[in-house]
């Protein structure tokens, strides 16, 4: 994750590339049909917003707006106008705090993961728990998905993968207690940085969203300002539903920002640009794999530059 | 979220009555309307295109009827056209002639394979099979034992060589482990991988070419967006897929995935996934799916999703239930949710053709108000559901502690409670008539 820029963009770049799909052609044959800028520009940009997830509202926002700047400032050349659309999305995507800092002011930093169903969350946390040892960071992990028959293991065999303690209790054991007790020990042992793992839900179950309020509640009790951040994991393979569930996270947690995982298939993720502009969530995190290393962080211009790249 | 495609068309519309043929030209709004509609309902760009495309072509010529609302002909086409693309619904399992009969479950990561393997080993059981669960995921840590935990749930055997082992020897080793145990049916449960993932790919087709399953079932999230189409292309292309199971048919995704992977890979979506639960399993209704996905329905339709239940067994539990009145908060809660997770119920509520128009205005409803009542319901100790009768004041006071709410509000939904009782009870009695209106008036939320 400390990898320099270059790299980084690189690197996405290889993931992304294996398979570019269609979306590479499209954005060049739209833009460098070479010469005038007409309404088949416009429908070509219109389609590869659509099939990147970028959703009917934002698209055809920004296929408004890139009309009327292309008329305004009397853009002729595709390329020019390719230039504007980066810089338009790079605009939409960069507002907010994309970096992760894992120091509270005072004892442990605790994150609670969140999110729908297999979208990445244990995955996520081992990944970080390996980044953040590397780092020279104390971490500890809380099993608090005591539902999805051996969540427990899976996240167990993190944490021996990275060689970081666990806190758990028995399947089916309430969860916010888990997450307690994980703070719990997170402060007596004094360790830098807490992760709480928490089952897969929908946003529409209510029971469920009331059983995070308290995960998020007893664990502020135990250690006042936690938890610091709560990640919501994000496939990228989802459609317009993630900004519902954005949305449904956001309205019961004090959600600080995203982390967009399966980065490394063909899908591209683009409700992200959708969450951001509409719920100013940021995006923290992207997830390129299902290997230790295969977490980045979120920059803006990398991540539109691989989006068409 | 979604204003209502109808709503939209009947605006769209208003242009048309009285111009006697459909035309490209005096169409294109709606179908404007219309694409727009599927593609927020994530179903692929040029899968809208390809569609459109089509209702235009079988649209055109048509008469405009001045006898139905402007619009509903129009929503009526690409209703029955998107019917007609979902197929005839409620295609079975193909078994074999002689068992065991293999079924193998293929898909990307987390869309919920090892849940969905565990549903229809538990649906099969049922159906007076002995299926053997096999465990072929030896990346993702402790899947295996996942699959080991959600035998022991469904009642069914399980096998696995474990995770040092290749998978394409576990797979081949099961049918011998079948036999040995007695099992008819072997379902297999395969690692989640991306369909550009070459290696990956490269194993999921040694496995079929080793054991010739009967079913392979390609397991995709109900939320999928646009890249639906790449990798159900990419599995198709790699192994003959009979049919697909969409999972997470449970939340508020309007599903139009399931469009992109029946055009894609050509195979029927043979069930879908509602839950977390191992019973949480549904056989595929196109028409259902045709009104979600529109976002639209009509009044009967909403009656049965009302009405559904999650299985046969249940519904005719339910129907006795409300027969003898012993129709409870629990079943109150469960028909709510079963109404909740088609969609908000305002929405829904809009959805309805001539709904608003019959109300006078747009059809309020607070959905809060579905939340406090959950809560409520929730706070309540079991006996309490069972029997409101013994909810006292010192009762009520607790509940409305326990969910956040105030007495007022317990009591208010008490009131609701054995109202809705009376009006289900008055609902099956009346049973059969399956009149527009008669259903309409009858409706219990
Ligand atoms: N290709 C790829 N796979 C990923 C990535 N992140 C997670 N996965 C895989 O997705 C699947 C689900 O990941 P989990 O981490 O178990 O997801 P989860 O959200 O914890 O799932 P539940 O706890 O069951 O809700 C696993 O097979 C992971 O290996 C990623 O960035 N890329
Ligand atoms: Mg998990």
């Amino acid at each position: 994750m400390t990898e320099p820029r270059r790299g980084v963009i690189g690197r996405l770049r290889e993931r992304l590339g294996r398979t570019r799909s269609g979306l590479v052609e499209n954005i060049r044959r739209v833009f460098s049909g070479g010469g005038a800028v007409g309404d088949e520009v416009f429908d070509g940009l219109e389609e590869v917003l659509i099939e990147a997830d970028l959703g009917v509202d934002t698209t055809l926002s920004i296929v408004e707006h890139m009309r009327s700047v292309a008329k305004e400032r009397r853009i002729q050349d595709a390329d020019a106008l390719y230039e504007v659309l980066k810089q338009e999305l790079t605009t939409i995507l960069e507002p907010g705090d994309h970096a992760l800092r894992w120091e509270a002011d005072s004892g442990p930093h605790v994150t609670l993961v969140v999110g729908v169903n297999g979208s990445g969350k244990t995955t996520t946390i081992g990944k970080l728990a390996a980044h953040l040892t590397a780092a020279g960071k104390s971490v500890l992990l809380g099993a608090a998905d005591t539902f999805r028959a051996a969540a427990v293991e899976q996240l167990t065999i993190w944490s021996e993968r990275t060689g970081v303690p666990i806190i758990k209790h028995q399947d089916g054991a309430d969860p916010a207690a888990v997450a307690y007790d994980a703070a719990d020990a997170a402060a007596a042992r004094g360790v830098d940085c807490l992760l709480v793992d928490t089952a897969g839900r929908l946003h529409t179950k209510v029971n469920l969203m009331e059983e995070l309020k308290k995960i998020q509640r007893v664990v502020g009790k135990r250690l006042p300002g936690a938890p610091h951040d709560v990640l919501l994991v994000l496939d990228a393979t989802t459609g317009q539903n993630g900004l519902q569930q954005a949305k449904l996270f956001t309205e019961a947690l004090n959600v600080t920002g995203v982390a967009l995982t399966k980065l490394d298939g063909t899908a591209k993720g683009g409700i992200v640009v959708a969450i951001q502009k509409q719920l100013g969530i940021p995006i923290k995190l992207i997830g390129v794999g299902e290997g230790v290393d295969d977490l980045q962080p979120f920059n803006a211009a990398d991540f539109v530059e691989a989006l068409f790249a | 979220m979604f204003e209502s495609l109808s709503k939209k068309l009947e605006r769209a519309f208003k242009n048309i009555r009285g111009q006697g043929k459909l035309t490209e030209k005096n169409m294109k709004d709606s179908l404007q309307e219309i694409r727009l509609a599927l593609l927020e309902a994530d179903v692929n760009y040029k899968v809208v295109k390809q569609f459109v495309a089509d209702v235009q072509d079988a649209a055109i010529g048509q008469h405009v009827l001045d006898s139905i609302q402007p619009g509903q002909q129009i929503v009526k086409l690409v209703h029955d056209e998107l019917v007609k693309l979902m197929g005839g619904g409620n295609e079975p399992l193909k078994m074999a002639q002689t068992p065991p009969t293999i079924i193998m479950l293929v898909g990307l990561q987390g869309q919920g394979k090892t849940t969905t393997a565990g549903k229809l080993a538990f649906h099969l059981k049922k159906k007076g099979h002995k299926p053997l669960l096999v465990g072929a995921d030896v990346y993702r840590p402790a899947a295996i034992k996942q699959l080991e935990v959600v035998a022991g749930q469904a009642g069914v055997e399980s096998f696995s060589l474990g995770e040092n082992a290749d998978p394409v020897d576990t797979c081949v080793m099961a049918r011998g482990e079948a036999q040995m145990r007695g099992c008819d049916v072997i379902l297999l449960d395969t690692a989640g991988r991306l369909h550009v993932d070459g290696q990956m790919m490269d194993e999921v087709r040694r496995i079929h070419a080793q054991v010739s399953p009967h079913e392979i079932l390609f397991v995709a999230n109900a939320m999928t967006g646009q890249d639906a189409v790449n990798s159900a292309k990419q599995f198709n292309d790699a192994l003959p897929l009979t049919g697909v199971f969409l999972t997470q048919m449970d939340g508020d995704a309007r599903g139009g995935a399931a469009i992109s992977l029946i055009t894609v890979t050509g195979r029927p979506i043979k069930f879908i996934g509602t839950g977390e639960k191992l019973d949480a399993i549904q056989a595929f209704h196109p028409r259902r799916m045709a009104d979600q996905i529109l976002g639209m329905g009509d009044v009967v339709s909403l009656v049965e999703k009302a009405q559904e239940v999650v299985d046969q067994e249940k519904a005719l539990q339910f129907q006795e239930k409300a027969r003898k009145a012993s129709w409870d908060l629990e079943d109150f809660l469960e028909q709510m949710q079963q109404v909740k997770k088609m969609g908000s119920m305002g929405e829904l509520l809009n959805k309805i053709p001539g709904m608003s128009k019959m109300m006078g205005k747009d059809v309020e409803f607070d959905e809060d108000e579905l939340k406090y009542t959950e809560a409520i319901i929730y706070s309540m100790t079991p006996k309490e559901r069972h029997n409101p009768k013994v909810i006292n004041g010192s009762r009520r006071r607790r509940i409305a502690d326990g969910s956040g709410t105030s007495v007022q509000d317990v009591n208010r939904l008490l009131k609701e409670f054995q109202q809705t009782k009376k009006m289900v009870k008055q609902m099956m009695k009346g049973k059969g008539g399956k009149g527009r209106m008669g259903n309409r008036a009858r409706l219990p939320f």
